[in-house]
């Protein structure tokens, strides 16, 4: 076989039912101690709020539990088993330091009530981090109460509101590039603003005719993915700030793609007014198969008075607290201060690093995605040759020709042993390839990557049905997605009896 | 930097296969007066042992070894040490958000469980993947509620929790919904009489919270019947997921927003937690968040995917049902695999023990101090009113190595020296005691000490 893949081969994989299939009356997997104060009675204290029954929750013992979840787990490509380059996700590497000290006793176990004189530890880690986090960014003040990087959005959005409204009026638009991510407009609606579409250059960047011509006294901001969602800096960045700026509007930068600047160029000094970070983006916090995220949101010294409470304060006694007078506050987000266990995470990778540990892996990050561009130019279509900064975006544009779309391609990458790239995306790309290694590939994983791609680029030629009907290396095939749509099974029923 | 897999060597021939002498060519789009030339002021490289010795001095700071009372929102539960051992796996930890359902599976598959079970123990018919957290999952099943029902108002129960009050008012601030309170009783229930006073065509639901931040269970049954005579939605909150071994479910709701951090997430000062959404199958369309379906390969053979996505933002972008996109898969897993190893009969057992440690509390207290709110049945948590401010008891109740209940004058003015307390099974016999002891005291003395009281109050 010509395309053989150097990387994966096949592994036993184990059949495994779902739960409720082990289950049966008696099986257990738990011991309670022994009650140390007298027994109740349920019935007299509930009344007819007692619960008898339990429905179908499983019965099963321990034992089963460990192999039915490993197994699971067998079923999943994850980071640890190879690259994952996934445009404008930034999979890197997530240390284990970090999670064995989000498990010391005292953070872990800390209630988020308890008294803020036996809360000191936890508060000087929120402390220490947005210090980091403000000198990365070069803003002012931050919240870390949102829970995820939409989350920040809504937070930044319900900001640049009721700034504005403090000079006056709302506003009523966002804008928003054609380029950028689904969660924009989406939050700028989810804060009452229509969203108007700010087309990219040919260079795939703003437009800035465009945008002058776009920008007026009804516009409240406008939200920046920088670099955008095809790895560019956005180089006419002064410019831009400076259009929004003087007819009164707010620059927002979407932080999704941090990793590209991080100890090399601040958003605070650039003209950024307000900005989130996904902390399990580029500080390194798992995605543990979809959540939890972190999205922090830096500002300037003008929307200090609009975030969220609490906001953290140093005492006059030096120590640390909350304030929860804060007139102008744009009220709470989330109960409590945050995903905290994502804080000692970030702050630990932060730690690890330190300056120059930060700058080396914003370069190795980039330094990789140029590799790659350079590695499958002539393969596939490149459609902008501006620099590449963290990602590159290809298009299937050759490989349409043969029917072949990115899904195909990125299917067929699986079984060469790597986690497909973002496909279709972003929307301004007709059949986007969007491709980012992070810091955390070395050269040799890279070659392999690059040489699956090419090879499926000759596949694509020579076989084009080989990747049509990709995966073939999966314990499933592609599935029926129409149907599951169609008539939702979105749970486990027992068989009628 | 150990987390960089790449030597001198492999920097030197990338660049030059790149035909570039240094790596700063690559930032030269970024204007050259932007660039930062200097190193970032934050604290220096630090190795793996400094990390950890680090965080452990900010673990003792942080009340390590304390017996808590406090629950509110964020329970003290044991976690059985699977949990652990099974959301460690790299394929669990680091995986991405299953969207490429050939190599997700084991994500996939665990999610489909995740809705089984929250929907067996919710009585509802369709659950999501997984909210932010109980305060963000409940404010998005009101704003879900004002979509399904395209009317313009809310009413909200004064006991549901209130930080997740003051959540809703923010994200219902800017969709020009008016948001109403409505009053407890005696018994710390709703007030079924101000319900009927206040709800009108125009309102799209009732949210109540049960058991509610007093920890009594509301009477779901006739506050649903009202509700639904006119017309409107009712959305359920739970904070204690584990009242649900052994507390009939809300099964007359619409809307149940669950915060599931009590099956097996660590109470983490307050976070990352596990807020769920569970529905009616015919409101699915209108509810946010993740859903994974169960669909067939082309070989027939059974697998899962995410599904229903044109409700999602990556689809529908400003017209979608919510913005919300990383959710909180991995403590959705941890909540799982709780639910897994507890089951239909453990969780009962171990609800029925918080109800007993609770029952015993109430005894204790019940001899020296007063009791709020003793009308109606309750599940883990109870209301303790003293004649001394209880933040001056819980100061001295820490030299215990004992953390006191919550104050509730922030919240609850009218309330008075009220407190808020919560039992878990991992509530000792014998902190009880000494706690009860300590406010036994306080109302044994005459008047309020001169002591160093700290507004526990958040």
């Amino acid at each position: 076989m010509k395309h053989m893949t150097r990387k994966a081969t096949r592994h036993v994989s184990q059949n495994e039912g779902l739960i409720f299939e082990k289950s049966s009356p008696g099986k257990a997997a738990w011991k309670l101690p022994p009650l140390d104060v007298p027994e109740i009675d349920a019935s007299k204290l509930l009344g007819s709020a007692e619960r008898k029954d339990l429905g179908n929750m499983p019965e099963v013992s321990e034992i089963e539990i460990i192999r039915h979840f490993t197994r699971l787990s067998t079923w999943n490509y994850a980071i640890d088993l190879g690259m994952y380059p996934l445009g404008s996700c930034t999979m890197k590497y997530n240390p284990r330091v970090n999670e064995v000290v989000a498990r010391l006793e005292g953070l872990a176990n800390g209630h988020p009530y308890q008294p803020e004189r036996a809360s000191q530890g936890a508060l000087r880690i929120l402390k220490t981090l947005s210090e980091c986090l403000l000198e990365i960014t070069g803003m002012d003040a931050i919240t870390l109460q949102p829970a995820a990087g939409a989350h920040g959005e809504l937070t930044g959005l319900l900001m640049v509101r009721a700034y504005q409204e403090s000079k006056g009026t709302p506003r009523k638009k966002i804008l928003i590039p054609d380029s950028a991510h689904g969660t924009n407009p989406a939050t700028a609606a989810m804060v009452g603003y229509a969203v108007e579409n700010l087309k990219s250059n040919s260079q795939g960047m703003v437009d800035i005719a465009a945008l002058s011509g776009q920008m007026n006294q009804d516009v409240a901001a406008l939200m920046l993915t920088n670099p955008n969602t095809l790895g560019i800096f956005e180089q006419e960045i002064e410019q831009i700030a400076a259009i929004l700026h003087a007819k009164g509007g707010l620059l927002y930068m979407d932080g999704a793609n941090m990793n590209a600047l991080v100890g090399k160029v601040r958003p605070g000094d650039f003209g950024v007014d307000l900005m989130h970070l996904n902390l399990h983006k580029t500080f390194s916090t798992p995605h543990g198969g979809g959540g939890p995220g972190s999205g922090p949101v830096a500002v300037k010294n003008i929307l200090g008075p609009f975030l969220p409470k609490p906001v953290l304060i140093t005492k006059p006694d030096g120590t640390l607290g909350f304030e929860y007078d804060r007139p102008q506050s744009v009220g709470r987000v989330r109960a409590f201060y945050g995903n905290f266990g994502m804080f000692v995470r970030a702050l630990a990778y932060i730690l690890a690093n330190g300056p120059d540990g930060l700058r080396q892996t914003t370069e190795d990050a980039v330094l990789n995605a140029n590799y790659i561009r350079k590695g499958l130019e002539g393969a596939y279509d490149l459609p902008y040759s501006t620099p590449t900064m963290h990602e590159v975006v290809f298009s299937d544009r050759r490989q349409a020709k043969k029917r072949v779309k990115t899904m195909d391609i990125a299917k067929r990458l699986i079984d060469y042993g790597f986690h497909p790239y973002t496909t279709a995306f972003p929307l301004i790309v007709p059949g986007a390839l969007m491709i980012e290694a992070t810091e955390s590939e070395s050269k040799e994983e890279l070659d392999l990557f690059i040489e699956s791609m090419r090879s499926i680029a000759e596949e694509v030629e020579e076989d084009p049905q080989t990747v049509l009907t990709a995966p073939h290396s999966t314990r499933i095939s592609r599935l029926d997605e129409t149907t599951a749509a169609r008539k939702p099974v979105l749970r486990w029923k027992p068989a009628a009896e | 930097m150990r987390y960089l897999p790449k030597s001198p060597a492999d920097r030197e021939a990338m660049l030059k296969a790149l035909g570039k002498r240094s790596i700063s060519e690559f930032f030269t789009p970024i204007p050259a007066k932007y660039r930062l030339e200097r190193d970032l002021k934050i604290p220096r490289q630090m190795a793996e042992s400094e990390i950890v010795d680090w965080f452990r001095e900010r673990s003792r700071e942080n009340g390590d070894g304390y017996a808590i009372f406090l629950g509110a929102g964020a329970y003290y539960h044991y976690r059985p040490v699977i949990i652990d051992s099974l959301i460690l796996r790299g394929e669990f930890l680091t995986a991405y958000t299953p969207y490429q359902a050939e190599v997700s599976q084991g994500t996939l598959q665990s999610i489909f469980e995740f809705q089984t079970m929250i929907c067996e123990l919710t009585g509802m018919e369709v659950a999501n993947a997984s909210m932010y957290d109980g305060s963000t999952a409940t404010a998005e099943a009101v704003m879900m509620a004002v979509r399904l029902t395209g009317r313009p108002s809310v009413l909200v129960a004064r006991n549901v929790h209130p930080e997740y009050q003051e959540v809703l008012s923010t994200y219902a601030h800017h969709q020009g919904l008016p948001i109403s309170t409505l009053s407890f009783t005696e018994a710390g229930r709703l007030d079924p009489e101000d319900l009927e006073r206040s709800i009108t065509g125009e309102t799209a639901c009732v949210l109540i919270q049960s058991p509610n931040f007093f920890g009594t269970i509301e009477d779901v049954a006739a506050i649903a019947e009202i509700a639904h005579k006119h017309g409107a939605l009712l959305v359920v909150a739970i904070a204690e997921a584990i009242s649900l071994g052994m507390v009939k479910p809300p099964q007359q709701a619409d809307i149940i927003a669950l915060e599931a951090q009590s099956f097996g997430v660590p109470l983490g000062f307050g976070g990352p937690y596990c807020g769920v959404i569970a529905t009616r199958e015919q409101f699915v369309r209108q509810m946010p968040g993740r859903l994974v379906g169960q669909t067939t390969d082309r070989n027939g053979k059974r697998g899962f995917v995410l599904t229903l996505a044109t409700r999602e933002q990556h689809i529908r972008r400003e017209k979608a049902t919510s913005n919300i996109c990383t959710n909180q898969a991995l403590i959705a897993l941890m909540a799982n695999i709780f639910m897994t190893v507890y089951g239909k009969v453990g969780l009962r057992d171990l609800a029925k023990q918080n109800l007993a440690k609770t029952a015993y509390a109430m005894d204790q207290f019940g001899k020296h101090a007063g009791l709020l709110f003793t009308g109606a049945p309750r599940f883990n948590e109870f209301v303790v009113k003293t004649s001394e401010d209880p933040g001056a008891i819980n100061s001295r109740i820490l030299g215990h190595k004992i953390v006191g209940g919550l104050p509730l004058k922030k919240f609850y003015p009218e309330l008075g020296n009220a407190s808020l307390w919560c039992c878990t099974e991992m509530t000792t016999r014998t902190a009880i005691d000494t706690a009860a002891a300590m406010v036994a005291e306080s109302e044994g003395s005459s008047g309020a000490r001169d002591v160093d009281v700290e507004e526990l109050t958040r």
